[in-house]
């Protein structure tokens, strides 16, 4: 997706959101996006304006998310949930071929991706920046993951600026949002005063199209106004990370009392990696059937919480949640920068508010940053 | 070649997971065609003496006449698979470990001197060498044809110890303690039910027992904490189908 200049800002009433998925359909898009869902707001295939969680807000706390409703009818008025656009790119399992006995030999039949043309709606500034990072993963280098590249390259990501941080939300440390900046096709502010609209700009050639098809006026810098004032409102963040000299940090304290500290609490359930928007490992399994004469490869979401994870010929090189849970750490914030030139974090608070017992990565950075002044 | 002998044996349990057996049903003539069903009165009347090649075992040792057949089974066979929470950790009778069993024969029956059991319930690798335990209440019949498989063609089962989390993760399965203050056993639990409870919006019961690496205290102690569960509460969780699982028994004994 070739960024280029952001256009200048154009305004759309909000009553007339239902245009911008009219479009999107018409140009054969599937709308995926926030909706509600099992108690939470999650990423589903949405057809219109009535499917978003309209007048509903998320409160976020470590090891906690709960729905509220809001009374003011915004549509984008919450920040990311249990969900993240990975598993529309890189898929949670695929099954990847086929073996059938044929004779004396095995016929293989190859299952290439189906790639799905996605409009991403309502893509915050840190998942961007997830999107970012998983690109050098999946489809930059000498190793390219097909499906991902090609959902990729053919999806749109329609972004929103957010305009309020959950209490989980660290974006503004790591230098990621809240504003969006780059890599979006479109991007939206939605301002509740003076009166309800979407500031929208267009960030690539398809975005500009896109926007060209909608009944939009010349924003007023009234409205400008307001919608820098809305997302300024999500700059106010509590929680924090110092990112200064970090990486050399956890390099020099591999063997701290910490990492056994956190093992007491950490169950090694791997929930933080799942949610992690950037998290991207996985296994290739293999089955076979009672005749022996059909095999499957299946890749599957996996984790170095697992175990099974780092088994090599001998065993597994980290047997013990200290040892995996450094691990984790280490490489989101430290040798992730070695290996991709970035930190692994952006920032989201979703391994904060999904850990079922409520680990803050942002407090035991903390803790190692400053040993004395931790909590017991 | 031979097809392998396969003998399916019962001890304390209540049938379920040799039901899982028979429940393939789109499976169940692959079943047949690559097994000899040697051993099966749940199945057929045609019971075959050993040796067998495979035996399944479900149910724990709860009488003295089951801890000598038991010995026999394991003669009898070249490969010991044990099927189920009961046979791999004493099942939900082994409640009776931590009471007074006379204490229930008496309350139960109109005539407790006819009563001949023990006083524990206790999962089979406690009597005999198991090759493998499949684990749930009841197990995944999907992974039961797995483990037939693995063993028909030699290799390992693909049976991934991971807690449920990963289940419900890679189906995006909203989590219910984080959404709904629920507690749920998942993180500590084995995976291979595919979450089943968290999909209908209730916490895991740890049906397939703990996973690898269970951190049970902790999970314990923010029940206690955040969701407001009392120590009965937490008791009761741990205490259900594989109260005497090692880990599942002491936190539940901690919190009891």
């Amino acid at each position: 997706m070739p960024d280029v200049p952001a256009t200048d800002a154009r305004i759309l009433q909000a009553d007339r959101l239902d245009r911008l998925f009219e479009a999107l359909i018409a140009r054969g898009y599937h709308c995926v996006g926030p909706t509600l869902g099992e108690g939470a707001i999650v990423y589903d295939e949405i057809s219109g304006s009535t499917d978003l969680p309209r007048g509903w807000t998320d409160e976020q706390a470590p090891g906690q998310y709960r729905l509220k409703k809001r009374n003011d009818g915004a549509y984008f008025g919450y920040v990311v949930g249990p969900h993240s656009w990975k598993k529309y790119l890189f898929e949670p399992q695929r099954r990847l071929w086929q073996l059938k006995r044929a004779g004396q030999r095995f016929e293989r039949t190859d299952e290439p991706p189906e790639p799905k043309r996605y409009a991403f709606i309502g893509v915050r500034a840190c998942e961007i920046a997830a999107l970012r990072i998983q690109d050098r993963v999946f489809a930059e280098g000498s190793f390219v993951e097909p499906g991902y590249a090609k959902t990729r390259e053919q999806s749109l990501v329609i972004a929103v600026n957010c305009t309020q941080a959950a209490a989980t939300c660290f974006c503004v440390a790591m230098n990621t949002g809240p504003e969006v900046r780059e890599g979006f096709d479109l991007a939206l502010t939605e301002i509740l005063e003076p009166s309800h609209h979407f500031l929208i700009q267009a960030g690539s050639e398809r975005g500009r199209e896109l926007l060209s098809a909608l009944p939009t006026a010349p924003c007023t810098a009234e409205l400008q106004q307001a919608a820098k004032t809305a997302v300024a409102q999500a700059s106010r963040q509590t929680r924090t990370m110092e990112t200064a000299g970090l990486k050399e940090l956890l390099q020099k304290n591999l063997e701290s009392p910490q990492w056994q500290d956190i093992a007491t609490r950490c169950l090694s359930c791997a929930n933080c990696t799942m949610a992690c928007p950037t998290c991207f490992c996985s296994s290739v399994e293999d089955t076979s059937d009672l005749t022996g004469d059909h095999a499957e490869r299946w890749q599957r979401w996996d984790s170095c919480f697992n175990p099974d994870f780092s088994y090599i010929h001998g065993g597994e090189v980290r047997k013990t949640t200290a040892s995996r849970y450094r691990q984790w750490m280490t490489h989101k914030l430290s040798t992730w920068f070695d290996q991709f030139g970035s930190s692994g974090c952006v920032g989201c608070g979703r391994c904060i508010t999904w850990c079922p017992v409520g680990i803050d990565l942002t407090e035991e950075v903390r803790k190692m940053t400053q040993p004395e002044g931790g909590r017991a | 070649m031979a097809k392998p002998r396969l003998a399916v044996w019962k001890f304390a349990s209540c049938d379920g997971c040799q039901l899982s057996l028979l429940d393939c049903e789109d499976e169940l003539l692959a079943v047949a065609g690559a097994v000899d069903l040697a051993y099966f009165p749940e199945a057929s009347s045609d019971m075959q003496p050993g040796p067998y090649d495979l035996s399944l075992v479900e149910g724990s040792i709860t009488t003295t006449h089951d801890a000598e057949r038991i010995l026999e089974v394991r003669r009898q066979s070249r490969v010991v698979i044990t099927i189920g929470a009961c046979a791999t950790a004493g099942g939900i009778q082994a409640l009776r470990n931590f009471a007074d069993v006379e204490e229930f024969t008496r309350a139960v029956y109109a005539t407790p001197a006819y009563i001949k059991t023990l006083k524990t319930s206790t999962p089979i690798a406690d009597h005999i060498h198991v090759d493998f335990e499949l684990r749930g209440c009841p197990i995944n019949k999907y992974q039961l044809l797995e483990v037939i498989n693995a063993f028909l063609h030699g290799r390992k089962p693909l049976v991934r110890a991971h807690s449920v989390c990963v289940e419900c993760k890679r189906k995006g399965t909203v989590c219910v303690t984080v959404a709904r203050g629920e507690p749920c056993l998942g993180p500590v639990t084995h995976g291979g039910c595919g979450a089943l409870c968290p999909s209908y919006h209730r916490g895991c019961f740890g049906c397939y027992g703990p996973k690898e690496l269970p951190n049970t205290s902790s999970l314990a102690h923010w029940a206690r904490t955040e969701l407001g569960a009392s120590d009965a509460d937490i008791a009761r969780l741990y205490h259900n189908f594989n109260a005497w699982s090692e880990p599942f028994r002491q936190e539940g004994q901690r919190d009891g």
